[in-house]
């Protein structure tokens, strides 16, 4: 059972009254468990896509099932409770929140998403806190991290919820070189201890490289699409 | 919703001059409405007790007709002997009646032998008086400081009038009066003591004692013009009201008419135009209160929104429900509001506490060298907190349905 599959998927956007097609006529699946890059030059629709798949952004066209359900039509209550429940996320700019502690942000979404009790959340924290290797820096605030150390908290709070799939839009783009692969890295060893699919978008040819599943992407349009394994084009 | 909580406490934190001054302006208008209603009401209070307990007493009963004539002080509208017996047994069983004084109220000419002048007159029952108004003593300039307020035979004047006069405490004065049947009478009286001025009806008086005034008014039955109530606290006046109306409704005359009518000291006095005119400010000031909170919480909630989109985005992102993010940004309001609440409340409580250290005078009308002694009920510390609380709540509302309706796409590209 494929985990994402999208059918002809096109998104236009109203821009000042003039109607702007961002995605078009866009077909893929991705299986379970797949480290998967969606690459392109700016503007060529890699964060249109993946906030669609994402449930941030309703498809203009096309249908999209994401973890078996439909979320072409899902309503903005039912998507929140949809990330909440099956997704994670990791953003360019980290997007901590200040004032709460790396291990605290860990486990806001356990908190203030899906209400879990304190000693599962307490256990899942120190568990996740561990597998990214961050242990040491659980109490610390955002403003005391290294870019490289925020995004490794922000996997973890991908990831602290078990999602099936965690998205990533350009994660690696304000890292340096070094530390943009110790995150592709890291993804990839969640994947491999989790079974966590990682959607992530980048123009960066040196984290192309990492994904196993590479779709192209060119003004809105899938042109390409690189398999090492676990994906095909639809 | 205790992490909300925290999280609503980080994120002022995070803030601390904003959110130290929003703090500082709601405890400024708490302290002004505190200090307002607690110097105002200890105002009135003050001249409330001195007005119900130095003259008019809490209640007053007369004959049906008499207050709508009272300025003409009408001794045909005076209670017969009989009827008084009959509302002394009403009054004995009203239990939160603690005493009651009959006078007789007239007019009459006042001479020192040399100058004549008219005269307001009470003629009461030593004792029944001192009881139905225990400061009445406390407004004798010269006379007996103890003992009786009156012997027979002598006259309590007026302080304007005794200087008017250049009569002093021990000098003989003639009192002449009109009865109801119009023959003129007059009687010699020695001054027992001269009476300060109070504000109100009643407060310009002289007395005599009830015997003297009914042979000067040669009634042949011991008549009276009022009967003066005093309650065992001034919170049992409505309801005393309410249970006298209703008993003394009850006793008749031949043409099935009520005898009585009972009135509060609020029917009676001016001063009651003045102690509304309190209660108005306090609630003008109450609203100028809600404005200060609704305008300084809406603008620091209003800026935390802008400031935080992103982190909105992010929120809604990983999946906070809209309602979540409502409540977080509602409580940072609440939050606020407690705080400045609880700062002003503390400030306001040591002010008060300081101005009775202080014991400020202060005068009112023809007194002078009143104390003030400001105090507040714990209900109305209670009720001012809660609305200003309330207010905070509100204010917030605006600013957070914007944060939980965000779009987190724009949210989260927001520079």
């Amino acid at each position: 059972m494929s985990l994402v599959r999208a059918e002809s998927l096109s998104k236009i956007y109203d821009a000042g009254g003039v109607a702007v097609q961002a995605i078009r006529d866009i077909s893929f699946t991705i299986e379970p468990s797949a480290l998967v890059a969606f690459v392109g030059p700016s503007g060529s629709g890699k964060t249109t896509l993946l906030n669609m798949v994402g449930t941030l952004d309703p498809p203009s066209g096309g249908k999209l099932w994401v973890v078996d359900t439909d979320v072409s039509t899902l309503s903005r209550r039912h998507a929140a409770e949809f990330r909440g429940e099956h997704l994670g996320f990791v953003f360019q700019d980290f997007n901590l929140i200040p004032v709460l502690s790396a291990a605290e942000n860990v486990e806001y979404p356990l908190l203030m998403v899906q209400n879990r009790p304190a000693a599962e959340r307490r256990q899942r924290v120190q568990d996740i806190l561990e597998a990214v290797g961050i242990t040491e820096l659980a109490d610390k605030r955002p403003d005391q991290l290294s870019g490289g150390q925020k995004q490794r908290v922000a996997v973890a709070r991908a990831l602290v919820t078990n999602p099936k799939l965690v998205l990533a839009d350009e994660p690696t783009a304000n890292l340096d070189s070094a530390t943009a692969h110790r995150v592709i890295d890291l993804m990839r060893a969640m994947r491999d201890q989790f079974g966590t699919t990682f959607i992530f978008s980048t123009h960066d040819p040196r984290v192309m490289a990492e994904a196993e599943l590479t779709f192209t992407l060119t003004d809105g349009a899938l042109t390409q699409e690189t398999s090492q394994a676990g994906a095909h084009h639809g | 919703m205790a992490n909300v909580f925290r999280i609503a406490a980080r994120n002022l934190w995070r803030y601390q001059r904003r959110t130290v001054l929003t703090t500082l302006l709601i405890a400024l208008g708490i302290l002004a409405v505190l200090l307002f209603v607690g110097v105002a009401g200890s105002f009135k209070h003050l001249m409330v007790g001195q007005i119900t307990d130095s003259m008019l007493g809490q209640l007053q009963v007369h004959r049906k007709g008499y207050v709508a004539s009272i300025d003409n002080l009408p001794l045909n509208l005076n209670m017969t002997a009989a009827q008084v017996q009959r509302l002394d047994a009403v009054l004995k069983a009203t239990p939160q009646v603690q005493a009651w004084s009959p006078r007789i109220k007239f007019g009459a000419l006042f001479s020192n032998f040399t100058e004549t002048t008219n005269i307001r007159l009470v003629g009461v029952d030593s004792e029944a008086e001192a009881r139905t108004v225990p400061l009445l003593r406390g407004r004798l300039l010269e006379g007996p400081k103890e003992g009786p307020l009156l012997a027979p035979g002598q006259l309590l004047v007026p302080e304007l009038l005794a200087r008017g006069m250049k009569v002093k405490v021990g000098d003989t004065v003639v009192l002449v009066a009109t009865n109801q049947e119009g023959s003129v009478n007059g009687q010699t009286f020695v001054v027992g003591g001269i009476v300060e001025s109070a504000v109100g009806p009643g407060g310009r008086d002289g007395y005599i004692t009830l015997q003297d005034a009914r042979t000067l008014l040669r009634l042949p039955q011991p008549e009276v013009s009022e009967v003066a109530i005093r309650l065992r606290s001034l919170d049992d006046m409505r309801p005393a009201y309410a249970s006298l109306s209703v008993a003394l409704g009850k006793l008749v005359n031949a043409q099935g008419q009520p005898i009585f009518e009972v009135h509060t000291w609020e029917a009676l006095s001016p001063f009651v135009n003045i102690a509304r005119m309190i209660d108005l400010l306090n609630v003008f000031i109450q609203v100028m209160l809600i404005g200060i909170v609704l305008i300084s919480i809406m603008n620091v909630m209003m800026m935390a929104v802008f400031e935080r989109v992103r982190e909105i985005g992010t929120m809604a992102a990983i999946g906070t429900q809209p309602v979540r993010i409502l409540w977080l940004f509602v409580t940072e309001g609440l939050l606020l509001g407690l705080l400045g609440t609880a700062v002003g409340t503390v400030i306001s409580l040591a002010a008060l506490w300081g101005l009775n250290l202080a014991k400020l005078t202060f005068a009112f009308g023809m007194q002078d060298k009143l104390v003030l002694a400001p105090t507040i009920a714990a209900g109305d510390v209670l009720f001012i907190s809660a609305l200003a609380v309330a207010a905070a709540v509100l204010a917030s509302l605006q600013p957070a349905l914007r944060a939980s309706r965000m779009d987190p796409i724009k949210a989260l590209h927001h520079v």
